[in-house]
């Protein structure tokens, strides 16, 4: 993989998303007007009703730190993100590839392991991983469907050039912010979106809903009864969860209020018992049930497990997805593709040194001022090392942790990650962005066209996420 | 729907009712001070509202004396007391946060305002009149949330165990304030039926905005047994038992229908109650003793909640 790092785009100036050789870009062109006439003032006066907009609403998302707001805005930028329909249906074919190998994988983890078999990757880092649950052995979730709802990182480095970063196949989350953000679009400024043929997001609940009902339990013969399962309201994406339900027109549920009796899930109403189907969990699979998984967890619900393998619900993301979605299985989903579809595949993947063998981990440390450094199963940003960014006693102190326990770490080259014209403190400047569009798995795929685009507010940050002090935009899909 | 969602409706629609109650309460005790101040005649104001809002226990674990600025800052806005101003809005607003989906955008907004902006609103060192403004205010919200549920909430199971979480404590507030009056002490030289005993009458009608009232119905001086009646037993009296209990069976009533006919202790409990208010006397209640009566009621209506929970939100 090393000899690729050549033909990485990186060092030169990042891609402009507004801008090409020829000048503004003509899906930007309407935005380019709107900036040239709006005063400078107005625009701010807009960012602080948006603020307002979303505090009133009560969108907020906890961070895991101490101090501060425990109810934390993240920061939106009204500049949209826009995507032409070319590229939104070359991406759009991209992930629908990529998430079908993922799930034609987890179904081959779980059954005969042919990929394993022939080659395609080293037994121990499924059989050993974190992710991988024995207990799913050999068994088979309504229409083979694993990861249910997939959320994508994509970057973006050139005018063709999209890389995958992440495939979060647990419960990704960040949907409800793609919504909330076309909502405030709309509202703050109406005239920009009629002027614009902007595909819609607003039908998301919708498909998830037929997505899930779509995967009921074969022995479920009425309308099924489907339920979003939420760790409660401390949890960073509480908001979100009871979004989405109250979108849906769903049960909002804790794992309390399910109780299981002979396999069968029931929650528990003023009217007595009633039985669900479904169970959209946002929650890890160590939680969900004492008697299988963690015997602390005070958030799941005892039984729900053997209900599942016993076919009487189904539960989505199914249990076992994080071994697709761990950073050191990810340098091989090209290969999965490959395999399972027989597909050359769209999206590119960034080359990855897996710490965990010795010729990368050698290659690492000596290039640790080039590359980014992650934990093999972190996420939200959280432990990693920007090398270009860091300081040489940052890079050393790291440097001890990667050979202390080597096989925690994958690294990566730094991406020249696109730019965005991005409202700040001191004007219109071009900032760092990513996109993480939802991918919906039930009978058929569904995407909604668009996702949610990040962007790190701070001036040359490569780092997105929301719990390090990113914000969000919309994200336009134009239809012409 | 969820046993969880509706007994967080229940006890959100509780906590939005008692903020008000307890600021009703800190504005009476408030009132009879300064009246008794300016009478020359310094009681025991304080204590009795504490013993009225029901918080004397927890108060004298944590202060020796009950001084106007202790039992303010308890009642007001201690963190520890779970029945102050402010507990009650940090409550509300956690069981609204936790049945976000079961709320009209129009209630969340109600609580989720009422609780950004309530620390700054009933800050400590605030004088008697910016006090008075910030309770005055805690009443606006608890009555801006009442109308966004009214008048925005569909008429199902969910709006009837708003309901009942408001009138259920709404008649325990009405007992207590009434209550008020029974221990705070009349001035040794100051006789039943003098300008202190008045004032302190006038002072509990004030506090559950019953004053003007009393006059409508009645066209006569404040006579204690009138003004008893007209908070116990008068159907006009919005705040009454009686209209307490009047919405409190019906709301059961209407629950027992929309669940095919079921119906349990509470429904029993609540209807004994509702005929006692309904076809009560106020000299009977006096020849009893007014302060035995409420206490009961007070009790009973504590049951009453037990009941509601054990039917429905186990």
């Amino acid at each position: 993989m090393r000899e690729e790092i050549a033909g990485l785009p990186g060092g030169a100036e990042p891609y402009h998303e507004m801008l090409g050789p020829g000048g503004v870009l003509a899906k930007y062109q309407g935005i380019q007007r709107w900036l040239e006439d709006t005063p400078a003032a107005a625009l701010a006066t807009k960012m602080q009703e948006a603020e307002l907009l979303f505090r009133r609403i009560g969108i907020t998302f906890a961070v895991y730190k101490e101090g501060g707001d425990p109810e934390r805005l993240i920061p939106f930028d009204i500049i949209p993100r826009i995507l032409d329909a070319a590229e939104w249906s070359y991406l759009e074919r991209g992930l629908k590839q990529r998430v079908r190998a993922i799930n034609a994988f987890l179904h081959d983890v779980y059954h005969e392991r042919e990929f394993i078999r022939a080659g395609g990757v080293d037994a121990r880092l499924i059989l050993h991983n974190e992710g991988f649950r024995p207990e799913m052995q050999d068994f088979t979730p309504p229409q083979s469907a694993y990861a249910h709802i997939a959320g994508i990182d994509l970057v973006r480095t050139g005018p063709e050039e999209f890389y995958v970063l992440e495939d979060n196949c647990r419960t990704p989350s960040g949907v409800s912010y793609m919504l909330e953000n076309r909502e405030a679009m709309m509202r703050l400024l109406p005239d920009l979106c009629a002027q614009h043929r902007i595909a819609p997001v607003s039908n998301y609940p919708e498909e998830l809903r037929e997505t899930l009902k779509s995967v009921a339990p074969a022995n479920c013969e009425s309308d099924p009864v489907v339920v979003l399962l939420t760790p409660g309201a401390f949890n960073s994406a509480y908001y979100e969860h009871s979004f989405l339900a109250d979108e849906m027109g769903i049960e909002l549920v804790e794992g309390a209020d399910l109780l299981v009796e002979d396999n069968i899930v029931y929650m528990r109403t003023t009217e007595g018992l009633h039985r669900v189907d479904v169970i959209y969990r946002r929650m890890d699979d160590d939680y969900i049930d004492p008697l299988t998984f963690r015997p602390d967890s005070l958030v799941g619900t005892p039984g729900l497990m053997n209900a599942y393998r016993a076919g009487n619900v189904t539960l989505a993301n199914a249990v076992g997805t994080g071994v697709a979605d761990d950073k050191a299985i990810y340098p091989y989903v090209p290969a999965m593709i490959r395999f399972f579809l027989g597909e050359e595949p769209i999206l590119k993947n960034v080359p990855t040194y897996t710490c965990a063998h010795e010729p990368d981990l050698a290659f690492v440390l000596d290039h640790l001022e080039e590359l980014v450094v992650k934990e093999a199963r972190g996420s939200g940003g959280y432990g990693m090392l920007v090398g270009p960014a860091a300081a040489a006693a940052e890079r050393a102190a790291f440097a001890e942790k990667l050979k202390a326990r080597p096989a925690d770490y994958i690294a990566q080259p730094t991406l020249a990650l696109s730019t965005s014209p991005t409202f700040v403190e001191a004007g219109i400047a071009p900032r760092h962005v990513d996109l993480r569009p939802f991918v919906l798995t039930g009978r058929e795929i569904r995407i909604v066209p668009g996702g949610l685009t990040r962007v790190a507010l701070t001036r040359g940050s490569l780092v997105v996420n929301s719990s390090q002090g990113g914000g969000t935009k919309d994200t336009w899909v134009l239809e012409t | 729907m969820l046993s969880r969602t509706a007994d967080s409706l229940f006890w959100l629609a509780r906590y939005m009712e008692r903020s008000e109650d307890m600021a009703r309460a800190v504005l009476v005790g408030h009132w009879m001070a300064s009246m008794a101040r300016s009478l020359g005649n310094p009681g025991n104001e304080w204590h009795s509202t504490l013993i009225a809002s029901g918080c004397e226990e927890g108060f004298f674990a944590k202060y020796e004396e009950a001084t106007a600025a202790a039992v303010v800052d308890y009642l007001v806005r201690d963190h520890d007391n779970p029945s102050s101003i402010l507990s009650c809005i940090e409550t509300a607003r956690r069981n609204a946060r936790a049945v976000r989906t079961a709320l009209t955008v129009e209630m969340w907004s109600a609580i989720n305002e009422t609780w950004m902006r309530v620390h700054e609103r009933l800050a400590p060192g605030l004088d008697g009149e910016q006090l008075s403004a910030g309770l005055e205010w805690i009443k606006e919200r608890s009555q801006l949330f009442s109308g966004a549920y009214n008048g925005t909430m569909l008429r199902n199971d969910a709006y009837f165990f708003t309901r009942l979480g408001t009138f259920l404590e709404r008649a325990d507030n009405t007992a207590r304030i009434l209550d008020v009056k029974y221990h705070v002490l009349l001035p040794q030289d100051e006789g039943v039926g003098g300008a202190m005993d008045y004032y302190q009458w006038q002072a509990i009608l004030r506090s559950v905005s019953a004053l003007r009232g009393y006059h409508w119905v009645y066209q006569d001086r404040l006579k204690p047994w009138l003004v008893a009646e007209l908070l116990i037993l008068r159907p006009e009296m919005p705040r009454s038992l009686l209209s307490c209990y009047e919405q409190i069976a019906e709301y059961l009533d209407l629950l027992a229908q929309a669940y095919g006919g079921k119906r349990g202790e509470c429904h029993r409990f609540a209807g004994e109650l509702y005929a006692r208010l309904r076809y009560g006397r106020i000299q009977d209640i006096f020849q009893a003793g007014l302060h035995e009566f409420l206490t009961e009621f007070i009790e009973g209506t504590k049951s009453l909640g037990r009941e509601i929970s054990d039917l429905y939100l186990y």
